[in-house]
């Protein structure tokens, strides 16, 4: 239903393509995704992406990308970067903003402008240990899309549904995932 | 139509005629469809309450009477136990002996296991699990707090029943397909068939492996024609919850995502609400009320995302999460990874002159629906007698 005219920077036809492949090529729909992690100093680190496994085999991005993580001031830290918490909003404000994109480029859509606001919820009392009730991590998370596009509200408001429904970000954080955690000891004395 | 066709065939029946609708059902069960729509070939509803939902014995009798008004050659307490490929068609072994034919219709239905997610083997054991096989009504459930895991017609229908029992009601939603019972003073059935959706061939849809997966909508067949939506069950005290994600150490964790399962219904029911006003518009001549749009679906403020199911608060679930069909018997290479049948509008692919009936939006969306069946019904019929002719030995 792509419309000739709409133009989302989306190649929704290769993705289309990608999905009739994938049908019959079960194996090679299955990804890795991964990344690396060293500790600088207090609560700074650097992590790194780069390799991948899909398709049946090892890809890499053009480039490794690296992000900075630390926390504020107010935490006693140096703030060399954004804090872990605000990088799981950029993953799903992210996330969810590709979809809308992808979505509207299927849908005959030509988007102007989409800018996400993301707020997530937190209560130290959790990471803090103060009240075993409380929860770590967030307890809600607020998006709100501001979007121009030619299209009705009713039709946006679908995009950004849709966008949700297929969103792999939006699943993690809503869903359950069991995360196993490994360690093994490095014995720098040798 | 077989007969019309002047085709030999027989009928195979593992109990008596409309068996699953004797034995596989809820006792408070009623049809979804109103009695007008309950046509099968030839054998249109009579009776003096054409918009009244039939109950379980009504619908058997209702099967019962078509049966024999069509003298369908139905051998009954057949069970068929297997189905291969001979030379020149097909062997259907029995239970009381094998028959050699040279086309087969399966027509076992798509409702004939239930369909539990994996997370069940987590739920503790003092918790006692139910189906919608077994389960008959909320009084053969132990006293205390449901589970009730899914958001179709069953499982809307059975959370009402269990709250209004007295026993508390947590309802798991995921994915779900929301109606009214009425617009626009008619059934929104009677949209469905008279707009046309329902006649929508499965050639015409976009993506039709969706359409097949849709589940069914949330409805219920009452006296009153009450609706039975997800605001409804609120307001009757059941507690909304999303869609149950896994079972760890005894606590039920759900999906934080209610609010986009809500607003992905109340957006489709408004799309085709809005194909119904459509085609209002240009039959005006149509006997309907003002164009109306529904509430949304309110999101309560913070729905619980874990349920400690060691706790007391729970002691039953009641798995309303579909159904599965059984093709144990089926000795053909025509089932897909997932264990589906193969097929292109009921001709099954990779086995020539065997067909299905009765599948989700096998031809047409209504095909799962009773006033469904004739259409597709001629339209296999029509490719079975071709077939027959063209391999004629």
């Amino acid at each position: 239903m792509a419309q000739s005219s709409v133009n989302n920077g989306v190649n929704v036809q290769a993705l289309l393509d990608a999905r009739e492949a994938l049908r019959n090529a079960p194996a090679a729909a299955e990804f890795t995704w991964r990344a690396s992690c060293k500790w600088k100093n207090g609560t700074h680190s650097q992590s790194t992406v780069r390799g991948f496994h899909g398709l049946g085999e090892e890809q890499s991005h053009k480039s490794e990308f690296s992000f900075e993580t630390d926390h504020p001031e107010v935490f006693a830290s140096e703030d060399h970067g954004a804090t872990p918490v605000e990088l799981v909003l950029v993953g799903l404000a992210s996330c969810l903003t590709a979809g809308v994109a992808a979505v509207a480029q299927n849908r005959g859509i030509q988007l102007r402008s989409v800018e996400a606001k993301l707020e997530g919820k937190m209560n130290l009392y959790g990471i803090l240990g103060i009240d075993s009730d409380v929860r770590n991590g967030y307890d809600n998370i607020k998006v709100t899309f501001h979007i121009d596009a030619d299209a009705s509200k009713q039709d946006i408001e679908a995009l950004v549904a849709q966008s949700q429904k297929r969103s792999a970000v939006y699943d993690i954080v809503t869903n359950p995932t069991n995360v196993t955690v490994e360690v093994v000891k490095r014995d720098s004395r040798g | 139509m077989l007969t019309e066709h002047a085709i030999d065939h027989v009928v195979l029946e593992r109990g008596e005629v409309a068996n699953s609708w004797r034995h596989e059902r809820w006792d408070s069960l009623r049809l979804l469809t109103p009695n007008c729509q309950s046509r099968l070939p030839g054998y249109a509803y009579n009776g003096a309450d054409p918009d009244g939902f039939m109950t379980m014995p009504e619908v058997v009798a209702h099967v019962a009477g078509f049966a024999a008004a069509s003298s369908a050659p139905v051998r009954t307490h057949t069970t068929v136990t297997s189905v291969r490929q001979i030379d020149g068609g097909y062997c259907v072994a029995t239970d009381s002996g094998e028959i050699r034919c040279r086309s087969v219709v399966l027509a076992s239905g798509a409702a004939n296991i239930p369909r539990v997610p994996q997370v069940r083997q987590a739920v503790p054991q003092h918790i006692e699990c139910f189906t919608a096989f077994d389960y008959r009504n909320a009084e053969r459930l132990p006293p205390g707090g449901v589970l009730v895991v899914g958001a179709s017609a069953t499982g809307v229908q059975l959370a009402d029943e269990i709250q209004r029992s007295g026993r508390p009601v947590t309802l798991s939603v995921g994915e779900h397909v929301r109606l009214p019972r009425n617009y626009r003073g008619r059934d929104v059935l009677w949209w469905m068939e008279t707009s046309g959706v329902w006649s929508q061939r499965y050639d015409e849809i976009d993506d039709l492996e969706r359409a097949r997966r849709l589940p069914s909508p949330q409805l219920v067949g009452t006296p009153e024609h009450a609706t039975l939506d997800l605001n409804v069950l609120r307001a009757a005290g059941v507690e909304i919850v999303g869609r149950l994600g896994a079972v760890r150490d005894g606590r039920a964790l759900f999906s934080g995502g209610l609010a986009n399962q809500f607003a992905l219904a109340d957006l489709k029911m408004s799309r085709l609400l809005d194909t119904f006003d459509a085609w209002g518009c240009n039959n005006a001549h149509a006997e309907v009320g003002p164009a109306e749009r529904f509430e949304p679906t309110h999101a309560p403020a913070s729905p619980r995302l874990t349920l400690d199911l060691r706790s007391g608060e729970i002691r039953s679930i009641v798995w309303a999460t579909g159904f599965r069909p059984d093709y144990r018997w089926l000795e053909l290479p025509v089932l897909d990874r997932t264990g589906e049948l193969r097929h292109d509008g009921g001709l099954v692919a990779g086995a020539p002159g065997v067909y299905a009936m009765g599948l989700p939006v096998l031809r047409r969306r209504k095909s799962t629906f009773i006033l469904g069946a004739e259409d597709d019904a001629r339209d296999v019929v029509g490719h079975l007698v071709r077939h027959l002719a063209q391999t004629t030995v």
